[in-house]
């Protein structure tokens, strides 16, 4: 039996007072949202915090809302939220299927989108997604709020700029007409880690492709975007053979590590072809096609 | 530190360490030994207990966390009239061979029920894809979830 070294554990009452007891506690007290990361690597005694601070009751990190074109996730949004949530499902269907992979149901139910993307673990699903759509995080701390892209976010394996006395609250990714997205992944059975996954926002001006945003995971890519393929795509037709050259450019910039997943090779091909496949599924979409979820 | 959580309906005022799972709490501290616990990867899902009416796997969760909310674990399906719904189509189905994972695949059929009284067999599947059952016996899991979906509506429709 598993369990976690000895920690103090206190209850943040509202965003000021969770940096207020980060302060207090120093650079040995971590933040827990869901914790089913968190606790995880607790038991396995690779994190030993001294200090956990507790932000589940933190009731204003829990919104999702429309507003003046930016949609609004809330750090504290569990994952089942973001998928059952009408007005995400509608401007960026990347997240219902990013979300339907993820884990499973019941994991679902109290793990956390901030806690998923400063987790920063290189397989991350959401780090990929919300890349794809160039999201903003909004970090929170004693001097005030600032903004980073997510692709600014991650700075390494389980690395991320939030300062050991922030807190990530939102994350805000701009909603422009004419778009559509999606998201696939290959994982070696139902609620396993990706071997890989690729996600795709696309903007259609007739056929041609105005602007693109293509985000990966568990392959090594830096950003957990694939940019030299969104720089080929963009002003060109969105065609198969669009796609598929730049499913091939995205495969050859990743950077994957064999592991109990599979070898490089297979990853980096698993890399292209799951970018052709969300490109051709985000294309159908903005094109007003309907596009089912992929089942888990 | 003292935490005060309501479990099935009654108040528990218990003194722990921060580090206690809530599967612990519940197992060790309260004597409600019906919640397995089964894994130390969060993978396995026979600790699925309800946390404010939803699903969560306890072995992944403080008790500490727990401080001031609700708890319902499998010894609450049960009343005195008799089975949950779920428990009798269990036992009529063959839906628990060992019994291990049990606790969890009720829980969890219960609130899939309690949400989606018509779930296909598909749904139910995807229900339970976080659960294991070391037996293999999810082809009686799902009938037996299935035919409780049933059985309740038999009953909705005699009330
Ligand atoms: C069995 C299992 C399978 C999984 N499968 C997948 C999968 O397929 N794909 C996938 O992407 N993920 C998967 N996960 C991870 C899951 O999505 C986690 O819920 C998520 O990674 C972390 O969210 P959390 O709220 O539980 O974070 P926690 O564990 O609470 O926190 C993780 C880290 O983030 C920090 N943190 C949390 N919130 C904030 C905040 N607001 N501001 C600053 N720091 C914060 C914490 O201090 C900690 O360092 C799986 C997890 C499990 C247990
Ligand atoms: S004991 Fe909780 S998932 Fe295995
Ligand atoms: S009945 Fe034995 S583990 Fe499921």
């Amino acid at each position: 039996m598993q369990v976690p070294a000895q920690f103090e554990y206190a209850r943040a009452t509202s965003v000021a007072h969770a940096i207020d007891l980060l302060r207090r506690h120093g650079p040995e007290s971590r933040l827990v949202a869901g914790g089913h990361s968190l606790i995880p690597m607790m038991k396995l005694r690779i994190a030993n915090p001294e200090t956990l601070i507790d932000i589940n009751d933190l009731a204003e990190l829990t919104r999702i809302g429309l507003d003046s074109g930016l949609l609004r996730i809330g750090a504290l949004v569990r994952h089942a939220e973001l998928l059952d949530s009408a007005v995400v499902g509608e401007h960026f269907a990347i997240f219902r299927d990013a979300e339907r992979v993820i884990a499973d149901p019941i994991v679902r139910n109290w793990g956390t989108v901030g806690g998923s993307l400063c987790q920063a673990d290189p397989s991350e699903d959401l780090s990929a997604a919300f890349s794809a759509v160039r999201a903003i995080a909004v970090i929170q701390g004693a001097d005030g709020e600032r903004t980073v892209p997510v692709r600014e976010f991650h700075t390494g394996p389980y690395q991320t700029v939030v300062g050991a006395a922030e807190i990530l609250t939102e994350l805000r990714v701009p909603i422009r007409p004419g778009g559509g997205s999606a998201y696939t992944k290959v994982e070696r059975r139902a609620g396993d880690w990706a071997v890989a996954a690729a996600g795709a926002v696309l903007w259609l001006d007739g056929n041609t492709v105005s602007d693109v945003g293509i985000g990966l995971t568990a392959v090594g890519a830096a950003h957990f975007a694939a940019e030299e393929a969104e720089d080929f795509l963009r002003g060109r037709p969105a065609t198969e053979e669009s796609f598929a050259a730049a499913g091939r450019i995205a495969a050859a910039h990743c950077n994957p590590v064999a592991d109990q997943r599979g070898p490089v090779d297979y990853k980096r091909h698993l890399a292209g072809e799951l970018t052709t496949r969300a490109l051709r599924r985000a294309a159908a979409r903005a094109a007003g096609a309907a596009v089912e979820t992929e089942g888990a | 530190m003292q935490i005060t959580v309501t479990v099935n309906g009654a108040e528990r005022t218990v003194e722990v360490e921060p580090r206690l799972l809530l599967v612990h709490l519940l197992r060790d501290h309260l004597g409600l030994t019906g919640t397995h616990w089964g894994c130390d990867t969060s993978n396995c899902g026979t600790c699925v207990v309800w946390f404010d009416g939803t699903p969560v796997k306890s072995c992944t969760v403080l008790a500490a966390m727990a401080d001031g909310h609700e708890v319902r674990t499998v010894e609450d399906l049960a009343t005195a009239d008799g089975l949950d719904p779920i428990q009798q189509a269990f036992s009529d189905h063959h839906g628990l061979q060992c019994g291990f994972c049990t606790p969890g695949m009720l829980m969890t059929g219960r609130w899939l029920l309690d949400r989606n009284p018509d779930p296909s067999e598909q749904e139910i599947r995807e229900a339970i894809s976080g659960q294991v059952c070391r037996c293999t016996g999810y082809q009686n899991i799902v009938r037996s979830v299935r035919a409780a979906a049933e059985l309740s509506q038999v009953k909705g429709a005699r009330a």
